[in-house]
């Protein structure tokens, strides 16, 4: 499928100036090597994707070039001439708009208040035009070809609208760069394609956009060419014609895939969890699989798919209208995540920095956490046991940590998930649910954290793996289970999966059904 | 954090003590009077009520919540008190049932902050304003006196062959238990969790809401056995008992060290910090100066206190945005 | 386009661009309503309280709480809150008083501007605390509250000024009228027409509502946060200090403990308004609906002899109300619209 990007006859397009060209650009934060070699080159009305994993410095370089922070060397052109963006405000009036993943706009306040905040139109007494302010932004949203009216409150959009409110803003600020990041992060379905469908209009208007995603398949759709960006450095660049998925993975990782990923075990027990009919309006509907011991089952999907909810319901932290779940042959009421523990599981967070470990806290405290009353007597904690099990957790995770007490918020992101997984192996739990267990680990850590999950389920443990990474999900799930909207799209037994017939179910394009087991 | 926290609060605390020894020596310069036997018991029973008021609002403050309405909670155990007596019901049964009522007043914030999701700073300024008001209506104007000898007693005297005053038992007693609970119990370290990382407190299955809700309980209970100390040692229940003490007892917490950013705090070291705030008041009376006059100094030491934490600590723990948006969290899935 | 964003989706608010119309569907609209019905639940049962010459009683003694619920509102639209403001009213009016005492023909309107200056200066002190000192609103406006209320004592020395020592201008204003309508009330109208128009029609006054909704936000349109909200204490400072005069000359006698527990009727009468205490939303009009609301309450209570001391206890009891109401409407509106959005996914 292609929306905008290449013309499919292959002619190559003229390229002229570049509107931002940001080359050779290193930057260290502190001790940490952020950019070693990052190029990146914006042509007006095409748009440049730029891919790479998590901690590859994707942020770093929208941060220069949003002015938040100056490369250390490198050289940052706009139009030709060489500049330095010292600040949000620079970037602002060189035309470059950065559009974030999630929106931060002002809730209780109207869509043209949004677009215009800190701008508003003045009339001639100094007051704030409000018809004015009004019409200006019913003009730009009218050429967005949304039918969104300036006078509603932001705070009743839902997110893709949302969107487009900050780039309506973008273009009132007279952007000519649109800097776009992790865009279709929290849309699905048709929004994705809405998404798509504007910014090649964006590029008929000669806007240069930058689009960072993790999508691959959108990514080859809307781009006019990729550059791929892995530990600070470009890799890898060029027009989009001569890419395909693997190339750009290729690309991102570094190496062939078969080194990330560790052999799974193939031995399984007996069912270890068993979800029937669960179903919570707004979130999903009818969901009904089952896990045994010793396996990994991926959940796979777009984001708002339905995956994290369910897991937060299997978790105790919401409760479903309908459903049953049956831990080791038990049925089990889970109101919250303490009878969770208690049913058997254990759920490994999304967001680490705020769900998965207390920053301030050290490793042993974070360790001990989920299992308090295993390390009292009487209720009164012992911090000796604590100290011990946090130092086994690092023999045998592999943690690198200075002792058992440095604090979590100090370690790396893989270590850090590591230590997650230490506090809940501590409950002894018989299910696993991991959500994106590796995001914003480095790829080293990545292979330490597969191994860790293959061994866990070596050792008997069901293992559910909720993932945005396609190849992740491939390589690690003995079955993967697509949700689409909410609802179950399609079971596929790992062996028989492909990237494509996965995203096939997670969008829901017509090839799907070839590829759909009962 | 340039200190792990535990060093910077051991810092603070000796700063506080040598503080509350170089004001000692200030204070006995000023006015002789103040380094005497009779002077200090009195400054330590003045202490009394504030003290009990400070305890669950120590671990209360750590994980990130307050609670405003702890004098107005004290007044209306007073005035219940007093009304219950008047109305010659047996005074050792009033006071059971008076801390009952603290009790459930905790209750009440407890479960608009914990279980609706609703910030602690309005709620508890609405039941200040409540409870306050409560005690206008129970006795408007008047005061009830009268009381028996050994409730009196009580409140005046001292632990035999000494000049320690009997209340102060009551504090030491509940000091050691507060003190071995917060930092050696389950329930201590789960109250630093939720300070200083609510989100992950939840996700790891701790009961973050059943003991913000407990917290607030014992914080009314608290009160409520302030209020019945405040009328033994004055033998009197009024409307205005205990009026103003909040300003005091969250003065105290904050000179302490413990930050209202969360997750940083000792019973101790609140203890030290109502022990300045006693120096400093005990010694402006000796002086002759006005209660009005004190609060000035009192007012002035809470600003300079959370001016030096926001100093000396990271101050982007300061913003308040963490801690609403997981009560939201909480609230929402419901 | 795909179909998804062209048809109307439910759920989505959509409000004509008439400012009357949308102000008519909001917290205001329920507060009048609120008003009719205790007005015509107590005159049923109190005929007295239906009477021109009651409203008139009414209006005049909700102008203090009124002038100073201007003020309140600015700060805590910006997402902070001013407790001091009680003993910011019983300074200047301590100070206005024995001026005027002082300087028997001194203009009244040097008088206001004088109290006004002071007013100022307190809500400097807390704007300061709050935006360089980077310190919580609620604690540096909890120590003022202490300190400004302090300085008042000292100043007084325990004295107080009496009506007797007024000159008549000062004790004449509450009753001079401007067509018919008492002075005092024309001022508060226009203080309030002033606000509320600044509030909507200001660049500045925008700020105020963008930062009281999302710091982050703000921060990312370059708005000058600290300068707006510096300026949103000084407003309520210098508001303050009008009210100080307002009940200076309504009083006449003015002792140190004047404006005590007036915050707290304040910000109830603000926060039940409609004005969110999570700052952001929120109008000047309604607070002075909600102070509107608790004179007529008071008011009532007088008329239908009921003890005047239950008013701090409703004062607390309306804010814990009025807060538990906003949440339950907004989760009625979360839920509402997550039902949406699962019924659109399904069509």
């Amino acid at each position: 499928m292609t929306i905008g990007g290449q013309p499919s006859d292959g002619t190559v397009l003229e390229h002229g100036t570049p509107r931002v060209a940001l080359r050779g650009a290193r930057k260290s934060f502190g001790g940490v090597q952020a950019l070693t070699d990052a190029t990146v080159v914006l042509y007006s009305g095409q748009t440049l994707a730029l891919v790479g994993e998590n901690g590859a410095g994707k942020s770093t370089v929208v941060k220069i070039l949003g002015g938040i922070h100056q490369a250390d060397e490198g050289e940052l052109r706009l139009d030709g001439s060489p500049v330095t963006l010292r600040s949000p405000a620079a970037a602002q009036a060189a035309g470059i708009a950065v559009i974030h993943q999630e929106p931060t706009l002002f809730a209780s306040l109207t869509v043209a208040e949004n677009i215009f905040m800190g701008r508003q139109p003045l009339s001639g007494a100094g007051t704030v035009a409000w018809s004015r302010m009004n019409r200006e932004a019913q003009v730009i949203l009218r050429e967005l070809d949304s039918p969104l009216s300036p006078t509603i409150t932001v705070g009743a959009l839902s997110i893709a609208e949302q969107q487009i409110v900050e780039i309506a803003k973008a273009l009132s600020q007279q952007a000519r760069v649109l800097i776009m990041d992790e865009p279709t992060a929290a849309l699905s379905g048709t929004e994705v394609q809405d998404l798509l469908q504007l910014v090649a209009q964006l590029n008929q208007r000669g806007v240069a956009v930058l689009y960072i995603s993790h999508r691959l398949n959108e990514v080859l759709a809307v781009s006019h060419e990729i550059s791929v960006l892995r530990d600070g450095t470009t890799v890898d660049c060029g027009p989009v014609s001569e890419f395909d998925e693997k190339r750009i993975i290729k690309g991102m990782v570094g190496r062939a895939l078969d080194e990330i990923y560790p052999p799974l075990p193939h031995e399984f027990g007996q069912p270890m969890l068993t979800v029937e009919g669960l179903s919570r309006p707004g979130e999903y509907r009818d969901i009904s699989f089952s896990v045994r011991q010793g396996e990994i089952v991926g959940l796979a999907g777009l984001i708002g798919a339905g995956r994290t909810e369910i897991a937060r319901s299997l978790f105790g932290l919401t409760k479903p209208a309908k459903g049953t779940v049956i831990v080791s042959g038990q049925r089990a009421t889970i109101r919250n995540p303490r009878q969770a523990k208690r049913a058997g599981i254990a759920y490994v967070p999304e967001d680490r920095r705020q769900h998965g470990l207390v920053m301030p806290f050290g490793v042993d405290k974070n360790t001990s956490l989920a299992s308090l009353a295993r390390f009292s007597k009487a209720g009164f904690l012992s911090r000796g046991s604590e100290r011990g099990a946090a130092l086994d957790a690092i023999r045998s995770l592999g943690i690198r940590a200075s002792g058992p007490g440095q604090i979590a918020g100090t370690l790396s992101g893989g270590n850090q998930q590591k230590v997650v997984l230490g506090k809940w192996l501590q409950t002894h739990p018989k299910v696993l649910i991991l959500d994106e267990p590796t995001r914003g680990v480095d790829v080293g850590a990545k292979s330490e954290v597969y191994r860790i999950i293959a061994g866990l389920a070596a050792e008997g443990l069901a293992v559910v793996l909720i993932s945005s990474e396609l190849p992740e999900v491939l390589a690690m799930s003995h079955r993967i289970i697509v949700l689409r909207e909410g609802s179950i799209a399609g079971e596929l037994p790992a062996s028989q999966a492909t990237q494509e017939s996965v995203m096939a179910l997670a969008t829901g394009s017509a090839s799907a059904r070839e590829s759909q087991l009962p | 954090m340039k200190l792990s926290s535990f060093r910077h609060l051991l810092r603070w605390e000796v700063m506080l003590i040598g503080l509350v020894i170089v004001l000692a020596i200030a204070a006995n310069a000023v006015t002789p009077l103040f380094l005497t036997a009779p002077n200090i018991s009195d400054a330590l029973s003045n202490l009394s009520e504030k003290a009990l008021m400070l305890l669950p609002l120590v671990p209360l403050i750590i994980a990130r919540e307050i609670d405003l309405s702890v004098a107005s909670i004290a007044g209306l155990a007073s005035v219940s008190l007093g009304a219950m007596f008047e109305a010659k019901v047996p005074l050792a049964v009033a006071i059971v049932v008076v801390v009952v009522i603290g009790a459930l007043c905790g209750l009440l914030n407890g479960v608009l902050v914990s279980v609706l999701g609703l910030p602690s700073l309005v709620v508890t300024l609405g039941t200040l304003g409540l409870y306050r008001g409560l005690c206008y209506v129970v006795l408007s104007g008047k005061s009830v006196a009268g009381f028996p000898a050994w409730f009196t007693n009580f409140g005046f005297g001292y632990i035999p062959g000494t000049l320690i005053p009997q209340p102060l038992v009551i504090v030491v007693v509940a000091a050691v238990i507060f003190g071995v609970w917060l930092h050696l119990t389950t329930g201590g370290r789960e109250v630093y969790a939720i300070g200083n990382g609510s989100g992950a407190a939840r996700f790891s299955g701790l009961p973050v809401r059943s003991l913000l809700v407990r917290l607030y309980v014992v914080s009314g209970t608290f009160s409520a056995i302030a209020g019945v100390i405040y009328s033994a040692r004055f033998a009197s229940a009024r409307a205005d008992s205990a009026l103003g003490f909040e300003l005091d007892v969250i003065a105290a917490a904050l000179l302490g060290g413990v930050s209202m950013a969360g997750g940083v705090g000792s019973i101790f070291g609140g203890l030290l910090g109502l022990t300045v705030l006693g120096v400093v008041r005990n010694a402006m009376s000796l002086a002759n100066i006005s209660s009005e006059v004190q609060s000035v100094v009192v007012g002035a030491l809470l600003i300079l206190a959370v001016l030096l934490t926001t100093l000396l600590s990271d101050s982007s723990r300061l913003k308040r945005a963490p801690s609403r948006a997981v009560r939201k969290e909480v609230a929402a899935d419901a | 386009m795909t179909d998804a964003l062209k048809t109307a989706r439910p759920g989505v608010r959509v409000r004509s661009g008439n400012p009357v119309v949308t102000i008519l569907r909001r917290r205001e609209a329920s507060l009048v309503l609120a008003l009719a019905l205790i007005t015509v639940g107590v005159s049923s049962v109190a005929p007295r309280f239906l009477s021109l010459d009651n409203f008139g009683q009414i209006l005049a003694a909700v102008v203090v709480v009124t002038v100073v619920g201007v003020g309140q509102a600015l700060v805590v639209i910006s997402g902070n809150v001013d407790l001091s403001v009680g003993s910011v009213v019983g300074l200047t009016a301590f100070v206005a008083a024995t001026t005027a005492h002082a300087n028997q023909s001194l203009p009244l309107l040097i008088v206001f501007l004088m109290a006004m200056a002071i007013g100022a200066a307190c809500g400097a002190i807390n704007g300061l605390l709050v935006t360089v000192g980077r310190i919580p609103a609620i604690v540096v406006t909890l120590g003022t509250l202490y300190v400004f209320r302090g300085v008042d004592y000292i100043i007084a020395g325990g004295g107080q000024v009496n009506a007797a020592e007024l000159p008549s201008s000062f004790l004449d204003f509450p009753s001079q009228k401007l067509l018919g309508i008492p002075l005092t009330i024309v001022l508060t109208v226009v203080l309030v027409a002033v606000f509320a128009a600044g509030a909507r029609w200001l660049r500045v006054g925008r700020y105020l509502y963008a930062t009281g909704n999302s710091s982050e936000a703000a921060h990312l349109a370059g708005l000058p946060q600290r300068r707006t909200v510096f300026g949103a204490f000084v407003l309520c400072g210098a508001l303050a200090g009008v009210a100080g005069v307002l009940y200076a000359t309504r009083f006449g006698a003015v002792t140190s403990s004047a404006g005590l527990g007036l915050e707290f009727q304040v910000v109830a009468a603000v926060v039940v308004g409609g004005v969110s205490i999570l700052g952001g939303s929120g109008s000047i009009i309604g607070s002075v609906l909600g102070a509107i609301l608790f004179g007529v309450i008071t008011n009532a209570l007088n008329v239908m002899n009921a003890p005047s001391n239950w008013i701090q206890a409703i004062s607390g009891a309306a804010i814990l109300l009025a807060i538990i109401l906003d949440l339950a409407m907004s989760r009625a509106r979360e839920r509402r619209e997550r039902f949406d959005r699962e019924r659109a996914k399904l069509s």
